[in-house]
């Protein structure tokens, strides 16, 4: 009996998993370079927890007053909160901290990028449809999440961008019709700026809550995948509805995928230990009174500050009861829009097209020209709205004046998206119309090759 | 000395032999043989052997005190050792394992047989109710009341009627106003052309809302304060709530006209989402989105020049929410 037989025997006759191992052993992977995106973000996430787990023990969780007396020399002597100090200790005196905060703080960003392609993957190739409809809200689930957990990521550190990033949030929170305010007051435990009892919430559901919540959903995310098997593109006449053909997990896939996690992993301390990502010690502690020009959100945020900084400035009053708060409309009534797009959209192509079947064969998205185009007025609504984000930065580095810019993105952002959506749909019909004639010409060309082959065959008989 | 001669010849031999591994005798394999590669074997084998390498170099520096660049090195080392072991996994993946590409059916769609199996044993385990719906009721009585009691705990967290709150800032008639460090502002001490932040006198508190002021100077002739505001400036030095109307972050850029008359008016401007307020006008939204305008503090000059405050300010200071227009913020 061999080593590895009696490793399984031992494994067997404990837990009785044989017949379950042999089936997970041979699951077949469906080949393409697209369905890596997902597991890109699956791995972002382990490095997440690995460094996060790491800072927790140094990260102090507290907003009271101290005095610096490091070895980083501007700072020296300013007044600042237990919390910005820990986290310039960590990446002044312990050692590789800051090569940890770095990767983690780069991990988030790769984190959240491979949801939103991966996302844009399942979208655009209509992998969402029966029977995965609930692998892609509970998928959006986990965006929306992913989104708030980085957010407060940034925001405990309580340096000058992150304690601004916060107001701005609490503001957009106490805008919310009728309850903003109480619910506010209840969060934060009284109005803030001004408050410390909200740190120690904060960091809770950072380390603890939000990932649990995460993992959680993460962990139902690939069983539902897997109880449904992946899907796949139609390369292969065998390829069908019925017929999966893929790689084995083991052995083809198994060292493929564990490459990836080394390639993820590797890549993100060689970020981290090479490209500088928000160096806290330069923007200075956070003051209620204090601001600074030039602050920007991390990208994946950047699509509120756009939103916010594009509505023109107006409540909505009824006498002097405040209805609806300017802060509102882009930075809560937005993103509720693009969440409740995605979360709706597998229902509403359901009722748009009556198509109700099992797919497990992916679309190109040529294929469903309808989808692609309101895919890509989504998108180009989003970025464009990211874009105006920035002006700011424009106006700064190419002296283009900010008012105009503002203007002009108001109108641009509304009806330039339909008319990209309009683009894709009529490149989605000439790519299909495209293709008969496209088969048309392989399919003489290949007569044309036998032709020739016969007649030198017959040539040489003779 | 022989003994050391053998050690290092069968070692040698242990690391230049490729051992040929005999066939297994049945020919039923389950995974196909294709035959050896020998210089994918080579690289994956060199690859790993270099990671590991690279994981004790990362060792090394850590313990190296004081280098130059410690954090780059130490990134170089892992992100090294993770790179070079996905590239002999990877490479193990393509050229040394067989890639099999099999067959096999989907899950079925849909399962009718067990789904009406599963929904008769719950139907069928009920039978002995007689009076199903009062259970039921009981069933949700339970459930709301339990839920209940479990979230009410998280009522502690904070009020949540307490809307004067919101409405309190340390302004008093007569306060001094102060700068940074605690030394009074006096009406000489504030020029044109520049902006200053001040604090009340004897305030622990900065960081509460309603604390801190912009101050700026501009010439009285220019001043085009609306009615209810006029006679708030000291001699044509204006008082501002710091926080901005809109999202709460301060107020931190005076746009000034250096080269008048044919540049903007002075404007203060909020660096986050650039809502600009017009101080000439008591604080006007002039652009961006801020829905209110900068709320005003009244100043005055005393005897011996100083400046204080006369009373509150004239609204509620910071973002809109939905009693922000209620009453004003005068305690």
């Amino acid at each position: 009996m061999t080593m590895t037989r009696k490793v399984v025997r031992f494994v067997d006759q404990r837990s009785g998993s044989a017949p379950l191992l042999r089936k997970i052993a041979r699951y077949l992977f469906p080949d393409h370079w697209s369905f890596l995106l997902g597991e890109v973000a699956l791995y972002a996430f382990m490095v997440l927890v690995a460094t996060g787990i790491y800072l927790t023990f140094f990260f102090v969780d507290s907003t009271k007053d101290t005095v610096y007396h490091g070895p980083y020399a501007p700072l020296q002597g300013q007044h600042m909160t237990e919390a910005y100090k820990s986290v310039v200790d960590i990446s002044m005196t312990v050692k590789a901290g800051l090569l940890i905060r770095q990767t983690h703080h780069w991990a988030a960003n790769v984190f959240v990028a491979a949801i939103i392609l991966h996302l844009m993957r399942v979208f655009f190739t209509g992998a969402f449809r029966k029977p995965r409809g609930l692998t892609w809200m509970v998928g959006v689930t986990m965006l929306m999440l992913t989104l708030l957990e980085a957010y407060m990521g940034y925001s405990l550190v309580d340096d000058l961008l992150s304690g601004m990033g916060l107001v701005i949030g609490y503001s957009v929170g106490m805008s919310i019709p009728f309850i903003g305010a109480n619910l506010m007051e209840w969060l934060f435990k009284g109005p803030y700026p001004g408050q410390h009892a909200f740190w120690p919430r904060m960091y809770i559901l950072h380390v603890l809550l939000f990932p649990i919540l995460i993992a959680v959903l993460l962990s139902v995310h690939l069983l539902l995948v897997a109880m449904r098997h992946h899907t796949q593109f139609r390369k292969k006449r065998s390829q069908s509805n019925h017929t999966i053909v893929g790689v084995p997990m083991y052995p083809g896939q198994t060292p493929r995928s564990l490459g990836l996690l080394c390639a993820v992993v590797g890549v993100l301390f060689l970020l981290g230990g090479l490209v500088q990502i928000n160096p806290i010690w330069l923007w200075g502690p956070y003051h209620t009174y204090l601001s600074t020009n030039g602050a920007q959100p991390d990208w994946y945020l950047g699509w509120l500050i756009g939103a916010l900084r594009l509505v023109p400035g107006f409540d909505v009053v009824i006498g002097n009861y405040t209805l609806i708060p300017n802060p509102f409309w882009g930075g809560a009534l937005y993103p509720m829009f693009v969440f409740g797009f995605l979360y709706f959209w597998p229902w509403f192509e359901r009722r748009l097209t009556g198509d109700h079947a099992f797919h497990n064969l992916l679309e190109r998205p040529r294929d469903n020209p309808l989808r692609t185009a309101v895919g890509v007025w989504m998108v180009t609504w989003v970025l464009l709205v990211l874009i105006a984000g920035s002006s700011d930065r424009v106006y700064v580095l190419f002296d283009i004046p900010y008012v105009p810019q503002i203007w002009f993105y108001r109108f641009f952002n509304l009806f330039f998206p339909i008319v990209a959506g309009f683009g894709a749909w009529w490149v989605c019909r000439e790519l299909q119309k495209g293709e008969p004639v496209e088969e048309d010409r392989e399919l003489a060309e290949a007569q044309a090759r036998l032709a020739a082959w016969s007649s030198r065959r017959q040539s040489s008989e003779t | 000395m022989s003994r050391a001669k053998d050690i290092l010849l069968s070692g040698l031999v242990l690391v230049a032999s490729r051992g040929r591994r005999k066939p297994r005798k049945d020919a039923a394999r389950i995974v196909p043989d294709a035959g050896p590669n020998p210089g994918a074997e080579t690289a994956a084998i060199l690859l790993l052997f270099l990671s590991g390498l690279c994981g004790v170099a990362f060792v090394v520096v850590y313990a190296l005190d004081r280098i130059p660049h410690q954090t780059q090195f130490l990134g170089l080392a892992i992100g090294g050792a993770f790179v070079l072991l996905a590239a002999a996994l990877i490479t193990t993946g393509l050229k040394l394992i067989v890639t099999e590409e099999l067959a096999d059916e989907y899950p079925p769609n849909e399962h009718p047989h067990e789904q009406q199996l599963i929904a008769d044993v719950v139907e069928e385990s009920g039978s002995r109710l007689t009076r199903a719906r009062l259970f039921k009721l009981g069933l949700a009585a339970a459930g709301g009341g339990v839920a209940a009691a479990a979230l009410t705990p998280a009522v502690s967290f904070g009020p949540f009627l307490r809307i004067k709150y919101f409405f309190g800032t340390p302004w008093r008639p007569g306060r001094r106003l102060v700068d940074e460090n605690g030394r009074p502002w006096k009406a000489s001490d504030i020029e044109e052309q520049d902006f200053y932040t001040a604090f009340p006198e004897n305030d622990p508190d900065r960081e509460a809302l309603g604390a801190a002021l912009v101050l700026v100077r501009l010439p009285k002739a220019s001043l085009r304060l609306p009615a209810e505001l006029r006679g708030y400036d000291a001699d044509g030095i204006l008082a501002f709530s710091k926080i901005c109307t809109h999202a709460g972050c301060a107020i931190s850029l005076y746009r000034t006209p250096k080269f008048a008359p044919d540049s903007p008016k002075p404007a203060l401007v909020c660096p986050c989402h650039y809502s600009t307020f017009d101080p000439a006008k008591g604080g006007r939204v002039i652009f961006g989105p801020a829905p209110r305008p900068l709320p005003m503090l009244p100043l005055s000059i005393d005897k011996q020049g100083y400046l204080r405050a006369r009373h509150n300010f004239d609204e509620a200071i910071g973002p809109s929410w939905w009693g922000v227009r209620n009453r004003s913020a005068n305690p």
